[in-house]
């Protein structure tokens, strides 16, 4: 009753093949938009917006990252966490030596980098695939970890090892650095998650998307249906580490400062790979929604013991939220393994025929 | 539709608005939050440090009824030695009126530093962080008494040379493959150059924490005279294990103050005895201020300590040393400013102008705990002395008397680092010392 | 560059044949930790075999059976009867894993059930954390009968260690991999696993229960990860930094194949050894800690030339 497309004709091709060809999901963007771009930053206080906004949106972009590459184009990866980190110390490189450039147009750049690194180690996917691919991700995993620590050239040097955030303007307002207001910073993120989540969505349903899909379906078939998988799974690792790469250089420029090795290590990876499969693969939403789960929840489970007034140790509670975070995901995968997207798609459908469901 | 699309939107503003209502926060209390790591990798270390640091505020609470009346509120947030946690635990904190942040973690310090000024709330990274934080016109809001790693390696390498000359002697430096082993490394070149002796470097990855057969190989492979390590967590039993495993002398084996506490050498027992560390907080509950704890928290059942044998341990005495020190700082800056509830700029002048001598350690119940520690404006460290002490199979014996850092050398270096550190940073906040 | 081209090529070498006394330390210290390696892929590949699901949790594993052998012993057990009982959580944990987990779980995608395996992961290392601290603590092994001295070997005019423990170790892992070997080929229950590992559909329609082997094959891969934490835990303790290790097994598995018992000892060996020869003559040209990453890059290398494993079947597809 509430999703029904009947009695919303399309009079041309474009209308028909629109992004969004239903009111009702033009009109949930909007909200969604609205609520993200006015009420936030408007309602929104720092810590909201510091540390449950801004990682959620930054892990939303991995997450979309490598959702192109495990959900759409098959290839499982381990290394998302490293990817990340070519993206951060890239960004760091490029903003030494040129300061004076707008930084928006280096975070963009530092995940051309990550992009080339990822198309490096996406060349065995040409032979290898499944869980031994996965294996051979941990290889990039762990090795560029490695170069990120012996490489000093990375970190300028520095005795702490750690690379540090300078502030940098954006039309004349601070957006990274210690000095950046949370709002300034979310907004940064805001916008580049928002605009590369569009272009993912419209690459996605074109024909360079089909094509990572039929490599993923069956990649004999596709090939001998004239994708050409050399082709199509590099583009999908590049395309992959490109976002992956900017969420990095978002997340140590907009969120956290400063970054040691640790920040990009294997449980990252994990990390986005959980938010990814638990919000769905193959779903753009799905990555939203797993990203807000697995990071939200243990923020609010941290604070829920406070609130009640319970007097429990602070490590207890993390004890706790490890296991009934482990016992959810368990838990989501049998109830829907699918993800959050099935669910949402499942409740659109139940939308779509209430109150009479046997209508049709 | 819509329905579920307003129902979801109204709770999502209520959720924001529930945020957004401002945490409610006695006026006549002084705030102290603590991030902790009790779980994870290095949660041996961080456990009995979290424990000593609570209980000791608790014990100013009980005993003296705050500081000057005013009574601490100590908050844990556990960060699991996790910098993204460690951001999200201080943005959570911070709020509450926070006067200082111990992190006990170089990562998360890192991130802190470039943040203190914002948000004008001092960090305290007691010998640990970055070293080169030592110099005050640089860092304003930054300290790390007693005394930087970058003192501590000169310290240690006058033990060495008081113990049979250092000169044309090979020292292996083992340490933790992280920013944490590889800070003190410039100190220790230049030093090599100075004092004439040869160095030899051992990195652990921190997966191979426990897996260091290999690097005790290249030990055995070069032969060093020495040992020094930087080592955390469950690196430090391993490489105590390993080294008997080869049968390194242990009596040559030197740890710095973060591989030479309890929970490092208990598992290895009988094996890892004459290994030495170095340390600069007292062992053991014979002091005043130890008494008073386990009579006012420890024995009330306050504590969090697992068992009471845990007070008095290397790390539970450095965790109530760094609150020693914060609330030392508090009560001079609620003497210099006149008032009671002080905030975090207030907080950074009472940690700037301690002092801590002999005789105030005394008064503290500290005496012999520790060498006095003085800051100014300029000096953020005190260069400390540190002291040297020895496993005897079962338990720490300190052995030397305190030891100086060779400050001469090392503070033009710490001031070059400062100063590299600030060079690409335009905006940086410095401030001008007499 | 000549420089670089023979410290490379011709130095490690030489420096072998210089001091043999050393290199076979070298080897031996790579083998008693290729050993350990083996036996932590040798949990992964029972599991696999029998179920298809690639057990991510079996490093955690290692670390949970041992934190409960020490937890139960610090209880007031003795240590055998604390073995006993250790073996027992691990049955229950198996049968628990079975009935709650996979039975939920048949037929999903590859990268569901390693999921499921990973979130299987953070429960362990929760409970373990939450029951027995997050302490390092030490295993044990004076008390379960492992001493802890070493053989000396006076050769070359060197010295070879031979530690006690890393002999019982290989020992150990000997024994185990023939218990199991027979088991497999001789017992009932062990041809009831080889056919579910052949075709699960044929087994069942002979009437073997597929819930009672998965359960079985976890028990089992839950010995093999106990006997590794008490092997490992005695020679540097036990903490949860064990479990980054584990990863280690992962290549091994690669090198070996996933299915076979053989290849994950071959493999296992291959690695611990290949890493300490490289950590320790080519390690330091690089600066060190290059044992971080040579397994994986080392399986990288070997997969593009032979996907399936040394000893991996065949794999063929058709469309």
């Amino acid at each position: 009753m509430f999703y029904r497309e009947a009695g919303q004709y399309k009079t041309s091709y474009a209308a028909d093949q629109a992004l969004l060809p239903l009111a009702q999901d033009r009109y949930g963007i909007a909200i969604v938009l609205f609520t993200a771009f006015v009420l936030i930053p408007f309602f929104g206080t720092s810590f909201f917006l510091v540390s449950i906004m801004i990682p959620f949106l930054i892990y939303s972009l991995a997450a979309v990252g490598l959702n192109i590459l495990t959900g759409y184009a098959g290839q499982l990866s381990l290394g998302t966490g490293a990817f990340m980190g070519v993206g951060a110390y890239a960004c760091y490189k490029l903003t030494t030596y040129f300061p004076d450039v707008n930084i928006i147009v280096h975070i963009l750049l530092s995940g051309v980098f990550s992009a080339l690194v990822g198309v490096v180690f996406g060349l065995p996917s040409l032979r290898i695939k499944g869980l031994y691919l996965a294996i051979t991700t941990l290889a990039a995993q762990f090795f560029l970890e490695w170069c990120f620590l012996r490489i000093r050239w990375l970190y300028n040097y520095n005795d702490s090892g750690a690379i540090e955030v300078p502030n940098r303007d954006w039309f004349g307002i601070t957006v990274t650095g210690a000095e950046a207001s949370p709002v300034a910073r979310y907004f940064l993120i805001l916008t580049v998650v928002a605009v590369m989540t569009l272009i993912a969505a419209n690459v996605l349903r074109g024909r360079i998307g089909r094509g990572w899909m039929m490599i993923r379906d069956m990649d004999i078939a596709a090939e001998l249906m004239g994708i050409r998988p050399l082709r199509a799974k590099l583009s999908a690792f590049a395309f992959s580490s490109y976002y992956c790469g900017v969420a990095g250089a978002l997340m140590v420029f907009c969120w956290l400062g400063s970054a040691e090795v640790e920040s990009f290590d294997i449980n990252h990876s994990f990390l986005i790979l959980f938010m990814v499969i638990i919000g769905g693969m193959g779903s753009l939403t799905g990555c939203f929604l797993g990203a807000a789960f697995i990071h939200v929840l243990p923020v609010v489970m941290r604070a829920v013991p406070s609130m009640l007034g319970w007097d429990i140790l602070a490590s207890t509670v993390e004890h706790i939220t490890q296991i009934v975070i482990g016992l959810l995901i368990i838990f989501f995968l049998i109830v829907e393994p699918h993800g959050f997207a099935r669910l949402w798609q499942v409740a659109k459908e139940k939308l779509r025929t209430w109150p009479f469901p046997y209508a049709t | 539709m819509q329905l579920v699309k307003r129902g979801a939107l109204l709770a999502s503003v209520a959720f924001i608005g529930s945020l957004a209502a401002p945490i409610v926060q006695a006026q006549d209390t002084l705030y102290m939050p603590s991030l902790t790591y009790r779980t994870g990798p290095f949660a041996g270390g961080g456990t009995p440090f979290a424990d000593g640091y609570a209980d000791y505020f608790a014990m100013i609470n009980e005993r003296d009824g705050g500081i000057n009346g005013v009574k601490i509120v100590v908050e844990e947030c556990e960060t699991a030695y996790n910098a993204q946690k460690g951001v999200e635990c201080y943005e959570a904190t911070k709020g509450n009126g926070a006067l200082a942040y111990s992190p006990l973690s170089t990562g998360i310090t890192m991130a802190l530093i470039p943040k203190a000024p914002v948000d004008k709330i001092p960090v305290f990274s007691m010998g640990y962080g970055l070293s080169a934080a030592a110099i005050g016109e640089k860092f304003p809001w930054t300290f790390t008494y007693p005394t930087s790693y970058w003192n501590q390696l000169s310290s240690i390498l006058k033990y060495i040379d008081s113990n049979g000359g250092i000169e044309g002697k090979k020292i292996g430096y083992i340490y933790l493959d992280v920013g944490y082993g590889n800070e003190p490394i410039p100190v220790l070149d230049q030093l090599a150059e100075q004092m004439g002796f040869e160095v030899a470097k051992f990195p652990v990855g921190v997966k191979e924490m426990q897996n260091q057969s290999s690097q005790w190989l290249n030990v055995r492979k070069e032969r060093p005279d020495w040992m020094i390590m930087w080592g955390w967590g469950a690196m430090n039993p391993t490489a105590v294990k390993e080294a008997a495993k080869i049968r390194f002398p242990m009596d040559r084996f030197i740890g710095n103050w973060w591989a030479g506490s309890h929970s490092d050498l208990n598992p290895v027992g009988e094996a890892g005895t004459g290994y030495l560390a170095a340390n600069f907080s007292g062992i053991g509950t014979q002091f005043g201020a130890l008494e008073d704890v386990i009579k006012h928290v420890v024995d009330k059942g306050e504590s969090k300590v697992a068992s009471k044998d845990t007070v008095g341990n290397v790390l539970y005495n450095r965790g109530l040393f760094n609150a020693v020190i914060l609330a030392e700082a508090i009560s001079v800056a609620q003497e210099m400013t006149g008032k009671k509830v002080i905030n975090g700029e207030d907080m950074r002048l009472g940690l700037e102008n301690i002092n801590l001598t002999d005789q105030r350690l005394s008064e503290l119940g500290l005496a012999d705990f520790t060498g006095p520690i003085k800051g100014s404006c300029s000096d953020h460290e005190g260069a400390g002395s540190i002291f040297i002490q020895q496993w005897n199979g079962s338990d720490w014996e300190r052995i030397t008397d305190l030891i100086a850092p060779m400050n001469d050398v090392v503070r033009p270096m710490l001031e070059e680092a400062a100063d590299k550190y600030v060079s690409d940073k335009p905006d940086w906040q410095t401030q001008a010392c007499s | 560059m000549q420089e670089l081209i023979h410290s490379l090529t011709v130095a490690p070498f030489m420096e072998m044949g210089q001091y043999p006394d050393f290199l076979i330390q070298v080897v031996w210290e790579g083998f008693v930790a290729g050993i350990l390696y083996a036996l932590i892929a040798l949990g992964f590949v029972l599991i696999y075999k029998a179920s298809g699901v690639f057990n991510f949790a079996q490093g955690i594993m290692v670390v949970f059976s041992a934190l409960v052998l020490i937890g139960l012993h610090e209880a007031g057990m003795p240590a055998w009867i604390a073995l006993i009982a250790t073996i027992g959580v691990m049955g229950i944990l198996a049968m628990g894993i079975e009935r709650f987990v996979l039975r939920k779980l048949v037929n999903q995608h590859d990268a569901i059930l390693l999921m499921a395996t990973i979130g299987l992961t953070l429960v362990l290392k929760g409970a373990g954390q939450l029951f027995f601290g997050g302490e390092t603590k030490s295993m044990i092994s004076d008390e379960l009968g492992f001493s802890s001295g070493a053989y000396d070997w006076e050769v070359f005019d060197g010295l070879v260690i031979f530690q006690h423990i890393d002999i019982a170790a290989a020992v150990i892992a000997v024994l185990m991999v023939i218990a199991l070997s027979l088991f497999f080929s001789k017992t009932r229950i062990g041809r009831a696993l080889r056919a579910v590992a052949d075709d699960h559909q044929a087994a069942l329609s002979v009437g073997i229960s597929l819930n009672q082997i998965w359960a079985i094959v976890w028990f089992a891969s839950g010995i093999v990860a106990l006997v590794t934490g008490i092997m490992w835990g005695a020679r540097s303790d036990v903490s949860f930094a064990l479990e980054i290790i584990a990863l280690k097994a992962l290549a091994v598995l690669i090198l070996g194949g996933f299915t076979s018992i053989a290849g994950a000892i071959v493999g296992g060996l291959l690695v611990g050894i290949g890493e300490k020869l490289f950590e320790v003559y080519w390690g330091p040209i690089f600066g060190g800690g290059v044992e971080a990453w040579f397994a994986y890059v080392l399986a990288l290398i070997f997969l593009l030339f032979r996907p399936q494993g040394l000893f991996g079947e065949r794999i063929i597809e058709r469309v």
